[in-house]
């Protein structure tokens, strides 16, 4: 016990500064490009055809290609997903994506958002029809009652969901180790690879995963209670 | 005045409207009534374009549309100043309070200030003993004040004709009464309104014309004392079966 305190003493601070470091940002900066994602697929999979002939069948197509990407991410590994950007396309010789952060930041936006989207494309559509309606006919154009109405409802209803995706992106970024990212876990791997305290060094890693997800899980609650004043 | 004419709508597998011509009168009250599925909530819900019939004319005051033409933006937008909706039930923007559904409207689409918005808003709150609602939440009131708070939003955007698609139809008995008084205080003042409804007795003492509504058509259009000492076997049916 003395023994596991000491090493939480001397390696700690290194592991909630790679964090701050690797984790947090490699979670923020995926999370924020993921909800643009799931925000433009969720739009593009609830918006209703046009009149406009060339309007609808540019639309089915844009539809076609939102529901092959929600479908690939959803159907495939991350770590497999990971493997492909980061090793395969430039063994292919498409080398769009060199550098390991860029290619861990797509893949975890693009799976987030995947995810993501059918949370918010759900919670659109749990706005009461009639709401939409009673919007329109005061007068508001398509986009003013997406703004006005459905946006703030579907927000709220679309809280605990994301956050959950948010939590489970935050311990998703271990992943990163097998593209080359020195992030908290691959970090207590070396420490573990040198000093053999691996019980030790693996509970470590995990408090400071449960640390931090936990903080997340406290700015969840408050979140909900201040969106959830107008509701029951 | 609005005026329809030559309104037909068909759904795949069923005749919703066919052929109506009708006349509602500003300053008027008409109430549209006749049996479930008849086609009267669609009726009113094409006077400002919330269902779109297939063919046929829509004529608003000086605004004439043809509706077997796709409509512009502009055009509907310029039905839907002229009417304010008042639905069955549940249409308040639950996260509102009820003062910002009153100013949501005016703000967004008229484009008023938030301070011009919210003394109207107030005045007309004041104006039905309704102040104390102002900063609560739809959830926090009786069926029967969301119903007059919905009232109030749609005359918030003072609009020129007031359609009302049963709106007292999901309230006990007690609750309608108070929406009704409110109505019948608007039927004084000469407000314009449609209403689709089921209670008779409200349509007697309020409409200045009845327009009843069979299998989607018109089975009658007139004055209200007209359509209630009616001679036609039909429309005794409709009414015998209202009674017991």
């Amino acid at each position: 016990m003395i023994d596991f305190f000491n090493l939480a003493v001397q390696y700690l601070p290194e592991l909630f500064l790679t964090a701050l470091k690797y984790t947090l940002p490699l979670t923020a900066i995926s999370f924020f490009f993921g909800l643009i994602f799931a925000s433009l697929t969720a739009l593009v999979r609830v918006a209703k055809l046009p009149q406009n002939e060339w309007a609808a069948a540019l639309l089915q197509i844009v539809k076609w290609i939102a529901n092959a990407y929600v479908w690939f991410f959803r159907s495939t590994p991350l770590i497999v997903q990971l493997f492909i950007v980061f090793y395969g396309l430039p063994n292919a010789h498409i080398a769009l994506f060199q550098s390991a952060w860029v290619s861990a930041i797509t893949v975890f936006s693009l799976n987030t958002g995947a995810y993501a989207s059918e949370t918010i494309r759900a919670s659109i559509s749990s706005v009461p029809e009639v709401q939409k309606q009673a919007a329109e006919s005061l007068g508001m154009t398509r986009a003013q009652v997406y703004l006005y109405v459905v946006l703030p409802q579907a927000a709220r209803i679309s809280i605990p969901p994301l956050s959950n995706s948010l939590i489970g992106l935050l311990k998703d970024t271990s992943l990163a180790s097998v593209i080359t990212i020195v992030e908290i876990f691959y970090l207590s791997q070396q420490i573990a690879a040198a000093n053999y305290k691996v019980l030790s060094m693996y509970i470590l890693v995990a408090m400071v995963y449960a640390f931090f997800t936990s903080i997340l899980s406290i700015g969840q609650h408050y979140l909900e209670k201040y969106t959830s004043r107008f509701a029951q | 005045m609005i005026q329809v004419k030559n309104l037909s709508k068909h759904y795949p597998d069923k005749v919703a409207l066919e052929d109506i011509n009708l006349t509602f009168p500003a300053d008027h009250t008409t109430a549209i009534v006749g049996p479930s599925g008849s086609g009267k909530s669609t009726l009113l819900r094409s006077l400002n374009l919330l269902d779109r019939p297939d063919t046929g004319t829509l004529q608003i005051d000086q605004l004439i549309l043809d509706l077997a033409k796709p409509l512009t933006n502009g055009q509907i937008l310029q039905i839907r100043q002229k009417t304010a909706m008042v639905f069955q039930e549940k249409a308040l923007f639950t996260h509102l309070t009820v003062l910002k559904n009153l100013t949501e409207g005016p703000i967004k689409v008229q484009k008023k200030s938030k301070e011009e918005a919210e003394s109207s808003a107030k005045e007309l709150l004041k104006q039905f003993n309704m102040t104390e609602l102002a900063n609560r939440y739809p959830y926090q009131l009786s069926g029967g004040q969301q119903q007059r708070v919905a009232i109030l939003r749609a005359l918030a955007m003072s609009p020129k004709y007031l359609l009302l698609d049963e709106p007292t139809s999901a309230l006990d008995p007690e609750l309608e009464a108070q929406v009704l008084r409110v109505l019948k205080e608007l039927a004084k003042k000469e407000v314009s309104m449609v209403i689709v409804t089921h209670n008779m007795s409200f349509a007697e003492q309020v409409a200045d014309q009845v327009v009843f509504i069979d299998d989607g058509h018109v089975g009658y259009a007139g004055p209200t004392d007209g359509f209630f000492h009616s001679n036609e076997k039909r429309i005794k049916q409709f009414l015998g079966a209202m009674s017991f």
